[in-house]
């Protein structure tokens, strides 16, 4: 069963439907002990980084989500927001320390010239810089939906598994262990991101 | 680099025959209303033909509150896994979350911005700015100015469309829809003077709409405008099953959309 993080940011329908459509089992978890339950999370997101990081501290989820994420290792998606609250620390309005999953900060977009806009909003083409079980069947030139005002940087390259350009080269996705993020929107994205959840569903890291 | 964007609006109202259900319909400059079907087939039928995001825009929201909006919203997104942006009669934080909560992606706010303009700002604080779209309808008026309406267009408010708009991103718009409503339904072309403006003085994207009835209308748009996105309610209803060619008739004019995967 898939289990979503529902701390009161965002649009957790759209994951639930999409989901639900695969033909899978899928459970909102609405209170941290409900994680155990489950033996994938899914982390979204939309909104401010520090609201998401105030729910997640204050009902609890952080502490559930080191144990069942980090300690006992069960296969994570992150997405958007979920994936950038991942990261050490954001910049987004202050600076605010995140989860630390990933060795990142996330900094805001920078393109560089004024007919790229902020947020970027709409589908991007992705390149691929590893070949990995979560991007089984997706054609070369993939688009996906983003929609972001933030990045992730991170520090070890080996953990960007996807970019795509935006006046800059900004990440896409990035993995470490049991974890796969996204910055853009699968459950958005119509079949390709179709697919890659049900490659997540499959996903054994 | 985000791809243009091509965006089916699919405006809603109470249907004739049925007082408790919303349909899709199309209008004329903001008048007169032609029923079209329901919500959710259209939506599948736009997401078929590969569309980039849809337009929710309930146009009676004197009749049809933020709930009932929002439950048509509920049942397209099961069925439906592209983004959504959706509006009409969006006043409050409660609508907001609503919204969202039921598979809304981004919020239109066009009245009440107007209103109150610290509205967009605690909304863009709240749920980021990406999640607020300003909706600016406007008119040009016989001595050749523009003004903005609100109201679905029945109350002049004596705001300039681009300085609006300007105003609007500073206060923490994270997108802006134009809808010229002189050029709504007419199918003659978009009102491009305003956006092609726009577009050099603001940061954040623009979809413009209103008056698309050829392909051609779209690749103007990108082209002159430089807009990121077009939207058309008329021009879809029309030209049912006929996205797929219209794609390709725009990426022929050189415009870089997404193609079908």
């Amino acid at each position: 069963m898939i289990g979503i993080v529902d701390y009161g940011m965002g649009n957790l329908l759209s994951v639930f439907n999409a989901f639900e459509y695969l033909g899978i089992s899928v459970k909102i978890c609405s209170e941290p002990e409900d994680l155990s339950q489950v033996d994938r999370i899914v982390l979204p997101g939309v909104g401010a980084i520090n609201q998401c990081i105030l729910k997640l501290n204050e009902s609890g989820f952080t502490e559930a989500l080191n144990e069942q994420v980090i300690q006992l290792a069960k296969p994570t998606l992150g997405i958007c927001l979920g994936m950038q609250v991942m990261a050490k620390q954001s910049f987004e309005g202050g600076t605010h320390s995140c989860l630390g999953w990933f060795d990142a900060d996330v900094i805001r977009l920078n393109p560089g010239q004024p007919n790229l806009k902020v947020p970027n909003i709409g589908w991007n083409t992705i390149q691929f810089d590893k070949q990995i079980p979560l991007f089984k069947g997706l054609p070369e030139f993939s688009d996906f939906y983003f929609v972001h005002s933030y990045q992730v940087k991170v520090h070890h390259e080996s953990e960007r598994v996807a970019t795509y350009q935006h006046g800059e080269t900004v990440t896409a996705a990035i993995m470490k262990d049991n974890i796969f993020a996204t910055q853009f929107h699968p459950e958005k994205s119509q079949d390709l991101g179709l697919t890659m959840l049900e490659n997540f569903i499959n996903w054994k890291p | 680099m985000s791809k243009k964007r091509l965006i089916p609006k699919l405006q809603l109202a109470t249907s004739r025959n049925n007082p408790n259900k919303l349909v899709v319909v199309i209008t004329k400059q903001f008048g007169d209303k032609i029923e079209i079907g329901d919500p959710v087939s259209q939506s599948k039928i736009f997401q078929d033909q590969s569309a980039d995001e849809l337009i929710f825009l309930n146009i009676e929201s004197r009749k049809n509150n933020v709930k009932t909006l929002s439950e048509v919203i509920a049942k397209v997104s099961e069925e439906i896994f592209m983004p959504m942006t959706v509006g009409g009669g969006v006043s409050c934080d409660e609508d907001f979350r609503l919204l969202l909560s039921h598979g809304a992606d981004k919020i239109s706010i066009n009245t009440k911005a107007v209103e109150s303009p610290e509205f967009i700002t605690e909304m863009s604080n709240k749920y980021g700015a990406q999640c607020v779209v300003v909706s600016i309808d406007y008119k040009k008026e016989e001595d050749g100015t523009f003004q903005v309406y609100t109201q679905g267009g029945t109350h002049a408010t004596g705001l300039d469309p681009i300085q609006w708009a300007i105003q609007a991103e500073m206060l923490g718009a994270g997108e802006l829809l134009l809808t010229c409503i002189d050029h709504d339904g007419m199918r003659n072309g978009l009102e491009l003077q305003v956006p092609s403006s726009l577009v050099q003085q603001v940061n954040i994207p623009i979809i413009c709409g209103g008056g698309c009835g050829l392909a051609k209308h779209f690749s103007d748009a990108f082209l002159q405008a430089n807009v990121e996105a077009v939207c058309a309610g008329s021009f879809f209803a029309h030209r049912d099953q006929n996205l797929i060619q219209t794609r390709s008739q725009i990426s022929n004019a050189g415009v870089e959309i997404r193609m079908q995967n």
